[in-house]
């Protein structure tokens, strides 16, 4: 079955979504506020002769003209760390103030299943990037406990969720191959618990970020009206508008 | 595991534990203490200990140290805290690259700054000849990018030789066409 034919129904002009799906991903950067300012990431880019270009939405994102990111004084010094601009969404909406805790449920970067050659991944870019107020435990989300720290509950919590990852298919055209329907309940099982867990961990008052890179209601819109049913919290809104370049603009609610 | 004769107990390998404020606060024998810690980056480097006030300090296995920005209880058995910042094993203490690229930048002793093209072989993990006539051991390389002085990590200096200490997870070649090459 194709993935994506399942979406005609729900979306006005289906083949610009399809025509959007088969446009290649532009090299984007983020830059690391901790180590260097816009400013000085883009003159260091300047003076290695690649061309670069803001991505307007998010004054640390830069378009860069090089298919080699990681080749590039910025991403030596940690001062740059390639990523997909819509990967910047999630930390911007869930926007945490100075001083407060915050539980980034599914840190690791990459894949679905959990294993320690992500969590190492993870322990290599913070350091890389400087990042010193972070703690790292290897646990389940579903089910995780605070025990091993000194505070009972987080300020904030960021689930960014293994999912099917169909939105990845301007990465990797391939990514929907393993999809079936089975898979989408099974996943949405895992992702409903995680989120709980970050409602039930955050304080009340404080703010959870659902993310998933999947188009896929079963992951999305389901799991969260499951959580706001079963859990003491309300959706909130939020919005960050979101200009890719080159592209139009939309804003997306959460 | 045998208790040191002095009935300090030891260091362990999965937790992390804060490092004491002074000697008289020790209870693992041979752990460095803050105040040490603090002395070494202010007497090699020049860094002003103001810069690691909000900063605890950890050891975590054999004689790691690492900085937390932060304060937590201890002990604490999680997966890691903070980045790793110093390595207190052998006699003469070494700073993590990383540490060097994140609180290098306050160094004002022993800093050794390259030119373009050598800070490109420095970070390709290649030993180089250089002049220097500043201290030998464990020096913070740094080259200048986009108008300041920007650490690169630590080089070993002896008999006129740089030997670059970059990890090898962390060399790059770095062949850019670089119009202001100093
Ligand atoms: C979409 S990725 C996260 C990417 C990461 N936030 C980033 O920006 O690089 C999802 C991650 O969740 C991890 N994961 C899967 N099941 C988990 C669970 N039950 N508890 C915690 N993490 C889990 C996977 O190993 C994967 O690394």
């Amino acid at each position: 079955m194709d993935v994506l034919s399942r979406y005609e129904p729900l979306i006005d002009d289906f083949a610009a979504f399809e025509a959007a799906c088969e446009r290649p991903l532009p090299s984007v950067v983020r830059v690391n506020g901790i180590k260097a300012t816009p400013g000085r990431a883009r003159t260091a880019l300047d003076a290695e002769g690649i061309e670069h270009e803001p991505c307007g939405w998010h004054p640390g994102l830069l378009e860069l003209d090089t298919d080699h990111p990681g080749r590039t004084w910025g991403a030596f010094h940690g001062w740059l760390h390639g990523q997909e601009e819509v990967s910047a969404l999630p930390a911007t909406v869930c926007d945490p103030e100075p001083g407060e805790r915050v539980w980034a449920a599914c840190a690791a970067p990459g894949g679905k299943d959990r294993n320690l050659g992500r969590l190492s991944a993870l322990r290599f870019n913070a350091e890389r990037l400087g990042v010193t107020s972070m703690a790292v435990t290897n646990r389940d989300a579903r089910n995780y406990s605070l025990n091993p720290f000194d505070f009972d509950e987080f300020d904030r919590a960021l689930c960014d969720v293994p999912c099917s990852c169909e939105g990845t298919i301007r990465k990797n055209p391939d990514a929907p191959e393993q999809w079936s329907l089975g898979y989408l309940d099974e996943i949405a099982s895992t992702q409903e618990a995680i989120l709980r867990r970050a409602i039930q961990t955050t304080r009340p008052g404080g703010t959870v970020v659902y993310s998933t890179c999947t188009f896929a209601p079963e992951e999305n819109e389901a799991v969260l009206d499951r959580a706001l049913d079963r859990e003491d919290c309300s959706s909130g809104r939020a919005s960050a508008s979101i200009r890719a370049c080159g592209e139009p603009s939309g804003s997306i609610p959460t | 595991m045998s208790e040191p004769s002095d009935g300090l107990a030891e260091n362990h390998g999965s937790r992390f534990d804060r490092l004491p404020a002074t000697p008289a606060e020790r209870e693992v024998a041979g752990r460095a203490t803050r105040e040490a810690v603090l002395d070494f980056w202010d007497e090699r480097y020049g860094i002003d200990p103001s810069v690691f006030a909000d900063y605890s300090f950890w050891e975590k296995g054999s004689r790691k140290l690492w900085a937390f920005r932060g304060a937590i209880d201890s002990p604490i058995a999680i997966e890691s805290l903070g980045i790793t910042f110093l390595r207190t094993r052998q006699e003469h203490w070494k700073p993590t690259t990383d540490a060097v690229q994140r609180f290098g930048r306050h160094a004002t002793r022993n800093v050794l700054t390259l030119s373009r093209e050598a800070a490109r072989r420095f970070v390709a993990g290649e030993d180089q000849a250089i002049e220097w006539d500043g201290d030998w051991g464990y020096l913070i390389v740094a080259h200048d990018l986009a108008g300041e002085r920007e650490p690169l990590g630590v080089g070993l200096y002896l008999h006129g030789e740089l030997r670059s200490q970059i990890p090898k997870g962390r060399r790059r070649e770095l062949e850019g066409v670089d119009v202001d090459e100093p």
